[in-house]
Order: structure tokens, then sequence, then C-alpha cells
């Protein structure tokens, strides 16, 4: 049966769809990031060498994970950075919380982190006293909202700036009323300075993580992810279990195919690999460095082979970006951390396919998402194995709330077409009805219903093929 | 301090590994290939103009100089650009450089020669520029490779609003994946490492590129042409 309080995807797209304002800025946005990474991939042989690359050490370091884990935590630990483990995202809050109280720490300035989304951290500090600041100024402009990011690389994707100007000049002090894009940067950047140099601890992602030098690799534009790892006392980084690779030479590859697939960018304004605190004779840095590794479900991802291959994801962005769907609706409309299709596929194997089952039918197949994904994941062919991971308790399956998303409607439908199916005579009969007084059901009756609420009603032949084909003196009919 | 690990860090890691290690899929492992990567070659000379066409369509300025000039240009800069004064690295061996060649009067050097907790406020109100050297370029996307540490420390190139960075053209490699292969980073890293590209910037208001955003809002390279 579906679970109760379920979240309709197919409610809150259909609303997202009537908002033009909405659509006109995720389409414009889209259309740019689109251009952009093709720019970035002339020579098709290029492009496709380097995802097979990029794939290779994905699917390898993932057949290693647990060894690397262990020797990542060893160099880790050798360089002087505290390695957490937590299974689920109550035990990481729980442990930041007690590494923040350790320092006396009451504010957190954060980089960017969808793992930190995933555990609703920002919400979890502040109920426990701990002001939680976002600084990248995509996820500022959001949390001045109360918003959650409508997109993993573009955060505030979804608002324009006349909108980010009259939010700026009400809720930021003294600021006057611009929709000049250097003076309102300039206006976050004023804020956020200060924060920057008042925070007691910083928090960070992390895009890759190095066994062989135990190393946590950040890539960014703005600068806010130094400013947090490297001007407070206490640097703290969470990351999901998957991230790890066997050197910084694995990570040139996924690194160039990151950045021109997420923002068309040959490569970031920044990419800063940390090794440790503050080491010695270094006069900045942080004093402590703690690193939070993250289950939340992946183990359980990991164990089944087809699935496995959605850890492979490096967050890119590209799927949505290139998602007809994704492109129309906005992010917001997938009531889910990780939005478009990425989403679609992590959300219900994190949440149970039963709970999200419309998420996993909310898409066209159309193949785009498993087109540009630069480390290859077959999305569509996984949301069709999770259509019926939603439908059946298969043996051998592991899938997080495998079975639930079965209705008793859909059960008995389906049963009665089997038993029409299987008897001739009730075939032929039903088939004689329906070519009869199949035009005459209303639309809006029981099931019909579901079909023609954004379709018109198909009207049956007057006759069936196998009549005209009796008719016509066909055999085997 | 008292340590946050409890029970739960040893439970969660050994489940943990333990689920990881009980899923099935050991096999050979793929052998990557890497001929995309290795085909991005090019000679000294071009490395240096395509390093500097990546990182200029990206707002980066450049400042050409000699191994005999470059102290007077980054001076000539300062002055021109009406510089207060120049946080630099007094160990570091172009902070020397710079040091000794350095007239009194004009842009005042400002050495980075105590913990940042003695002049945290000071260094991000009160530094107009840092000047670092680096320890490579990369040719490909156009970058600097930095090492922060005891000489050069992290935030010279991060807080003050301009980064004035000196770069020899001899040091500069083909690709990120071939310079992390020369300078044995796969092997050992620093506590900190680097690549930058550019000034800060930001696209998070509708897509409109807007510079300065947090980090250095100018970056200044010294291409010291060595190739002779």
């Amino acid at each position: 049966m579906h679970a109760e309080h379920e979240v309709l995807f197919r409610d809150s797209a259909a609303k997202a769809l009537l908002d033009p304002q909405l659509r006109a800025n995720f389409r414009r946005a889209m259309d740019g990031l689109i251009t952009k990474r093709r720019n970035q991939f002339p020579d098709p042989r290029d492009l496709q060498d380097l995802r097979d690359l990029s794939t290779t050490i994905r699917s390898r370091s993932l057949l290693g994970l647990p060894e690397l884990l262990e020797q990542f935590e060893v160099n880790c630990t050798k360089n002087g950075i505290k390695v957490h483990w937590a299974e689920t995202c109550e035990q990481a809050n729980e442990l930041i919380l007690s590494i923040l109280r350790a320092k006396n720490a009451k504010t957190l300035v954060k980089g960017k982190s969808m793992v930190s989304e995933e555990m609703h951290l920002n919400a979890f500090l502040e109920a426990n006293g701990i002001e939680a600041l976002e600084s990248d100024l995509g996820e500022y402009i959001i949390q001045l909202d109360g918003e959650t990011p409508s997109h993993i690389i573009m955060p505030a994707i979804h608002k324009n700036k006349d909108q980010i100007a009259r939010q700026f000049s009400q809720k930021i002090k003294d600021a006057k009323y611009t929709e000049d894009v250097d003076e309102l940067t300039a206006m976050a950047r004023r804020v956020l300075r200060q924060k920057f140099l008042d925070a007691d601890a910083g928090l960070s992602g992390v895009n890759f993580a190095v066994a062989e030098t135990g190393t946590l690799c950040l890539v960014e534009n703005e600068g806010n992810g130094r400013m947090s790892t490297h001007v407070p006392p206490l640097h703290i980084a969470v990351m999901g279990l998957e991230k790890v690779v066997a050197t910084l030479e694995d990570v040139a590859p996924l690194y160039a195919i990151l950045t021109r697939s997420a923002t068309g960018q040959a490569v970031s304004t920044y990419f800063n690999m940390i090794t440790g605190p503050r080491g010695e004779g270094e006069k900045d840095g942080p004093q402590e460095v703690h690193l939070v590794i993250l289950d939340n479900g992946r183990s359980r991802i990991y164990a089944d082979p087809q699935l496995r291959a959605t850890l492979r994801c490096i967050r890119c962005g590209a799927c949505m970006n290139h998602c007809p769907v994704y492109t129309r609706v906005g992010g917001h409309a997938y009531e889910a951390v990780y939005p478009g299709p990425i989403g679609k596929i992590l959300t219900p194997q994190m949440e149970g396919v039963g709970v999200r089952h419309d998420l996993i039918h909310g898409s066209s197949l159309c193949g785009a998402c498993g087109e540009v994904c630069p480390v290859e994941i077959p999305i569509p062919e996984i949301l069709v194995r999770l259509r019926r991971e939603a439908t059946h308790d298969d043996e051998g399956s592991n899938v997080a709330g495998r079975g639930t998303g079965r209705t008793a409607t859909e059960d008995w439908a389906w049963r009665l077409w089997a038993g029409v199916l299987k008897r001739p005579a009730l075939y032929r009969l039903a088939a004689w009805f329906a070519t009869r007084f199949g035009k005459a059901l209303p639309a809006g009756a029981p099931l019909i219903k579901n079909w023609t609420r954004s379709r018109t009603k198909p009207v049956p032949a007057r006759r069936s093929l196998s009549e005209r084909m009796r008719a016509e003196g066909g055999k085997h009919v | 301090m008292s340590e946050p690990r409890t029970d739960t860090h040893t439970d969660a890691r050994t489940a943990i590994l333990g689920r990881l290690r009980a899923a099935d899929g050991a096999g050979p492992l793929p052998v990557p290939d890497t001929a995309v990567l290795e085909r991005r070659q090019w000679p000294a000379a071009e490395r240096m103009v395509r390093l500097r066409k990546g990182m200029e369509a990206v707002h980066t300025e450049f400042l050409e100089a000699t191994p005999a000039t470059w102290p007077a240009v980054v001076r000539a800069f300062c002055d021109g650009a009406g510089l207060k004064n120049l946080l630099y690295g007094p160990t570091s061996e172009a902070g020397k450089a710079l040091a000794a060649a350095w007239a009194p009067g004009g842009t005042q050097l400002m050495p980075y020669d105590r913990p940042v907790e003695a002049f945290k406020h000071e260094l991000f109100t009160g530094v107009d520029a840092g000047f670092t050297g680096t320890v490579g370029g990369v040719a490909e996307t156009g970058g600097l490779l930095l090492m922060p540490g005891p000489d050069e420390p992290r935030l010279m190139s991060l807080v003050p609003p301009v980064h004035i960075a000196l770069l020899k053209a001899s040091t500069i490699h083909d690709t990120f994946w071939s310079a992390v292969k020369a300078l044995g980073w796969g092997r050992s890293l620093p506590p900190n490492a680097l690549l930058i590209s550019g000034p800060s910037k930001t696209a998070d208001i509708e897509q409109t590129l807007a510079y300065g955003v947090h980090g250095p809002k100018r970056l200044i390279v010294v291409l010291v042409d060595d190739l002779a």
C-alpha cells in the first residue's frame, strides 16, 4: 500500500507548470547551461574518451570501496584529520553537534554541501542554538527566504534578479534596492566577510576524497569554500561514503569532466586540496579538521550490482540541465533534496520506492540524462528497474520499500486483465462489449479518469482485429 | 577537549564497512585508458600562450616580465594601482627577492610573519593586496598551482582584494593531470595545495557573472618568460 502522507510529484509538478515566471527562469537558465556545456566538448571523440575514462575510474573506485575507505581513514588520521562515521543523518548531525560543543562553537559558516542538505543540518543546529549560515551566494539567497535548493549546483536558479533585489532590500540591514548584479554581489560580500571573520567553525562538503594521500578536494568558484575551510579555527567536512578514489591522478579527469558538464567551465576558479589542519610552522588554517563519512542508505544501494551505478555520480547536475521534465517544473516540485533525474533514482532508493512511487514514473524515459551523464549512469534503465521494485518483492532484492508501491486497485485491474486473457471465450465477449459500448463509457469514470485527465479518451474500433480477420477468412484467430 | 567519539562511532564504522564488504561484485579491476589526457600536449611556448588565453577569459590580468625585471614589474603595478600595502611571505624565495628589490616609499611591503590570530581583523579590512609565488601552471585550461605553507600562508591568496602571483613560464604543465604526476602530488601532498584560474566569481544571480564575491576581485599574474 502507499504510505500515508505521501508527497505526490504529480501534484507539485502540475502546480509548478502553472507558474510562468518559474518556467521562464528555468528555461533561460537551462538553455544557457546546455549551450555552455556543448561548447566545452567540441570533439565528440574526446568527450566519449573522457566519459569512458571517468566511468572506469568511478567504477573501479566503487569495486574497491571498503579497502579505499579504510586506506583513506588511515591516511587522514595520519595527517591529523579526525574521521567519524555515521550510519544515519541523525547520527551525523549528533556527531557534528558534539564536535561543535566540544569547541564551544556558537556560529558555523558553511560552504556548499548537498550532504548537509540531505542531513537537514541547518535546522538541526538552529534547534540546538547554533547559527548555521550558508555562504555560497546561491545558498545564502535561498536561506534568507527559508527555501531549499532547486538545483544541486545552482541552488537559487529558480529566482530572477528582481526577486533577489527585493529580497536583499528587505532582509539585509542598510541595503538599498538595486537590480545591479555587481552591487547585489557586493552586498552579500560585505555581510559574509564579517561572518567568515567571526565564525567559530566552518563546514564544507567534499567533491573528491583521495585515499592515497588522505586529501579532501573541494571545487568552487566563489572562494567561500576556502573561506569556510581556512579562516575559522575548526573545519568540519561531511561526505557521502561513495566519494573516495584511489589517487589524485584519478581525480584529475573527474575534475575535468565535472566542471565542463556542470557549468560549462573548462576549470573552476578554485580547486582546493586539503590534506590536514594547520601544519608545523603554518600561520593560518584551522587548528582542527574533522570529517564525517555518511552512509544514509548508500551501502544498501552498493549491495545491488545494477543499482550500484547510482553511486558513480559526481553531482554535476548535467542530467537535470538536460531533462525536459526538470526544465519545465523546476527543482522544488520534486520535494526532495536531490531533484531531477539523479534525484529520481537516488531519492526512492534512500527513502523507499513505495513512498516516492510517482517520482519514478514522472519521466518520459527520453534518455537525455543517460546520454549526458559524465560517468554513464544508466538512469533510464535504473528508473525502469525501480518501477518494478516498487510493486514487486522479488527474491534477492534489497531495495528499500520494495513492493510497497502496489495498490489494491492496480492489483485487481491486472488480475482481471489476466483472467480475461486466459479465457478465449471471455476475451471475445469482453472485446465485443468494448468495441460496441466502449465509446459510451464516460471519460470521468474511475480508472479511466487517470488516463483522460491529461489526454483525450481513446475511441475503440467498431470491430476488433480478430473479428475482422475471422470475417475475411483468416486462420488461427 | 572531550573526544566526540563514542561507541556509536565504532559501531557505525564496523556496520558500514561490514555491509560494503558483504556486497559481491569483486572482479578484475577495469584498467583506465588515459590516452585522452596524454594527447593534450603542447610545446613550452604554446603552453604559455594557452594558459594566458584560458585565464584571461575568466578576467585574470597578465604582466610580462623577465627573471631580472619581475620585482620592478610588481612594484610598478602596485604604485600604479595606488595600493597602500602588499602582504608577502618574508621567508619564501619569491618574497625574499621582492623585499630585496623594494625601495622605500609608495606601496608598503607587509610581511605575513605571525599567526593569523594576531592580525585577523587587519587582514580582512586593512590589506590591499597579497603577493605569492606558484609551483606551476596548467596550460590546457589555464590555472596556477600553489602550495601554501609556513612561508606563504593560505590566506594570502584569498583574503586581500587583489592577488598578485608570480609564475615562471618554464613551470607550466600541459594539463592538471600531468602536473599532478610531475609534482608527485599523487603520492604526497602538503596540508593545503591549490589550483586557481582567476579572481573569485559567481553566477548565482540569474546566471550573470560577477567577480569578487568572496575572494580576490582581481588576480594579477606576473608571467616570467624564462624559456630562453
